[in-house]
């Protein structure tokens, strides 16, 4: 089987690294005056960081209104338009951290959440191995069919799996959700997990292998901490994904295991009219996210670079 | 454990027997005649049988849907051009 | 990299097979299943043979819910695409500002689609919102609660504000990794900036462009949670998408025969889209 038949897709990392340095500089008659024209001219314009900078504004004023918000009381939020909050009041973030009906979403979504990560990553690293090292009976299609998983409106799923879930006994428990959200979050992780390991070169599996390792060992000690980036990266967007998605979360989930998410919904179509609150409850629901993405900032970098989202 | 939910029928259940079949025929087609017959059709990029049967039946159920979309709900007419169909995709593509 | 032919692989894959086939196959049956029959409730069913299929194909709900959400889908990406472009190419290259951009513009994908909804309602109102209180100072009739535009600009431009990042993320990755060497050649030849982004910034983002409107097209072909926070669907169905039409039909009237006739033909239209996509990718790559 010759490398042409992969599916490319596989190759994203060598590809980028392996891009020919030949079309570098043609050694032009060099003209001092000449080039430093033209190196002015294939400047970026000086005014550049004003683009990022609009568009990173444009990000941040709902953001910075929802947490204006949060601190304010019910009556400024209504009765009075300001920018900032005139007595800052943490009576909004004291209700849902005193509430257990609200603070217990939050750990309900981050039980689902982190069971899933282990869960999806955990099953995907043995897959992935194959797939990067090895040719076997119909894995191309088993690739492409479990990518379809991925681009599945979750909507079609909602309720086969409420039924499903209902049949095992397991509606309204963390574990159902979990599993769930394997669906799009196990295939994603094969897809990124299988990019980072197909840049490891094979000749350490065979080095390990006439050493003497049996796999499984191999796999953990040797293996494992050269794709340790990789794994960060498929553990973030496993995160990421479970963390944003409540449309499947909520159809599971009546009372034990409600997501914060729904918590959310719910408390607005209910009450409605405790802006307070729910600004609150919506930016704890942004910190987590947060704190995430700030540890794996430079690996986030590489995933994306991979074009494995 | 209580299956009714999933409320089979038997005109369903051929279905699927007969997908699965046809991907375990794929199977053992490619077990003694491995390399899946990689060549370059009418879509001017490589497929193989596997992926040939895809084409088929995706396509077959278009043409269904178009049918009952279009013309009226008597399936079988629909059904005898989605053979062809997969003859034409089995030959051409 | 060369690989060899093992059929052992096939145990490595195994625990992945099951789970995802648990969660994938048996529900995508039960929905075949119920788009032959009709229920009262009770999982007892009667066969009706293919008349949700002839209802959702005739039915002028389903037709205005896809080409409402295509027009959708198109109008995100023709906005989405180059607007991400435009912004990584403008990104810092070095020095403190990557960080900085990397994570602010990284955090709306890290925020629950509800919340992301959710800080869009609250933006919007006329009453409490920033945007809304704005605009209505500005003297400009926005009510997204009751005006079909004002909901459809509010639920596009929530898009762009929700997903322009990832665009912009990819591109730069695919920026970053072009070699400095191009750019000094391309001075030396005296390259316009409009060269420079045509023959060599554009080349080097095709990839990953091809994988950004891929990711596009298909999340906002099955977007639900954003736009049924802010508008619930509405004012009327001005805003109902494919998705939240199927929740409705399916969880909220409990219609199960017309609801998994509908989720198949969805599932089929995505299923071909995302094959198309693959194979141009996955050809485009084995092409280079």
């Amino acid at each position: 089987m010759t490398n042409s038949t992969q599916p490319g897709i596989l190759k994203g990392e060598a590809m980028m690294r392996t891009q020919p340095a030949a079309a570098a500089p043609k050694r032009a008659p060099f003209d001092e005056a000449l080039a430093r024209k033209m190196r002015r001219r294939g400047q970026k314009s000086r005014y550049s960081w004003l683009v990022p900078t609009l568009y990173i504004i444009f990000l941040m004023l709902p953001i910075y209104w929802l947490v204006n918000m949060s601190f304010k009381t019910n009556q400024e939020i209504l009765g009075s338009f300001t920018l900032f909050p005139s007595n800052p009041t943490l009576r909004n973030y004291m209700v849902i951290f005193t509430d257990y009906s609200w603070y217990s979403g939050y750990i309900n979504s981050i039980i689902y959440v982190v069971m899933n990560t282990v869960i999806s990553v955990a099953v995907a690293l043995p897959a992935a191995y194959a797939f990067s090292r090895y040719r076997f009976l119909g894995d191309k299609h088993l690739f492409f069919w479990l990518l379809t998983n991925r681009m599945a409106p979750p909507a079609v799923f909602a309720l086969p799996f409420l039924q499903l879930y209902s049949a095992f006994g397991l509606v309204d428990t963390h574990i159902a959700v979990a599993l769930a959200h394997c669906l799009f979050n196990v295939p994603l992780a094969v897809w990124i997990l299988e990019g980072f390991m197909s840049g490891v070169p094979k000749e350490i599996d065979e080095t390990a292998y006439i050493d003497g390792y049996s796999f499984p060992r191999f796999f953990v000690k040797i293996f494992m901490p050269l794709i340790s980036s990789g794994i960060g990266v498929a553990a973030f967007f496993c995160f990421m994904f479970s963390w944003v998605e409540l449309l499947i979360a909520r159809t599971l989930t009546t009372t034990a295991a409600k997501p914060i998410a729904s918590t959310m919904t719910r408390t607005v179509s209910a009450s409605g009219l405790d802006w307070g609150v729910l600004a609150a409850a919506g930016v704890l629901t942004i910190i987590p996210g947060a704190l995430v993405i700030y540890f794996v900032r430079n690996y986030i970098a590489k995933g994306f670079a991979l074009g494995r989202v | 454990m209580n299956f009714a939910w999933m409320a089979w029928t038997w005109p369903t259940a051929i279905f699927f027997i007969t997908i699965f079949a046809l991907i375990a025929a794929m199977g053992v087609w490619e077990y003694f005649r491995p390399g899946g017959d990689p060549r370059v059709g009418i879509l001017r990029f490589e497929t193989t049988r596997g992926d040939r049967l895809f084409i088929s039946l995706l396509g077959s159920s278009f043409i269904n849907l178009a049918w009952l979309g279009l013309v009226d709900t008597n399936l079988w007419w629909s059904l005898a051009l989605s053979v062809a169909y997969a003859i034409l995709v089995f030959r051409y593509v | 990299m060369e690989k060899t032919w093992n059929n052992k692989a096939w145990f490595l894959v195994l625990p992945v097979l099951l789970l995802v086939g648990f969660s994938a196959v048996i529900p995508l049956m039960t929905v075949v299943n119920y788009s032959v029959q009709d229920t009262f409730g009770n999982n007892v069913f009667f066969w009706s043979g293919l008349t949700w299929f002839e209802q959702v194909l005739h039915s002028r709900r389903f037709h205005e819910a896809l080409l409402r959400n295509l027009a959708f889908s198109f109008t995100i990406l023709a906005i989405q695409i180059p607007l991400g472009i435009f912004i990584a190419l403008n990104m810092p290259r070095k020095g403190i500002g990557v960080p900085i951009c990397l994570v602010l513009m990284a955090l709306p994908l890290l925020i629950p689609w509800n919340v992301v909804g959710t800080i869009w309602q609250v933006f919007g109102r006329v009453d409490i919102g920033l945007l809304g209180r704005t605009l209505a100072a500005m003297g400009i009739n926005y009510n997204y609660a009751t005006d079909p535009v004002a909901a459809w600009v509010t639920v596009i431009v929530m898009d762009v504000w929700h997903w322009t990042s990832l665009v912009v993320l990819l591109c730069y990755a695919g920026l970053v990794s072009i070699p400095d060497a191009y750019y000094q050649a391309a001075k030396i030849d005296g390259a316009s900036r409009w060269s420079v982004f045509r023959y060599i910034q554009l080349p080097k983002m095709h990839r990953v462009l091809l994988i950004a409107v891929l990711l596009r097209f298909m999340d906002s072909f099955m977007i639900y949670t954003e736009p049924f926070v802010v508008t619930g669907g509405g004012p009327g169905s001005t805003t109902t998408f494919l998705s939240i039409d199927l929740v409705k039909m399916a969880i909220g009237q409990f219609d199960l025969g017309p609801a998994a006739a509908m989720s198949i033909i969805y599932f089929l239209i995505i299923l071909l889209l995302s094959w198309v996509f693959y194979t141009v990718m996955t050809n485009y790559d084995s092409g280079r």
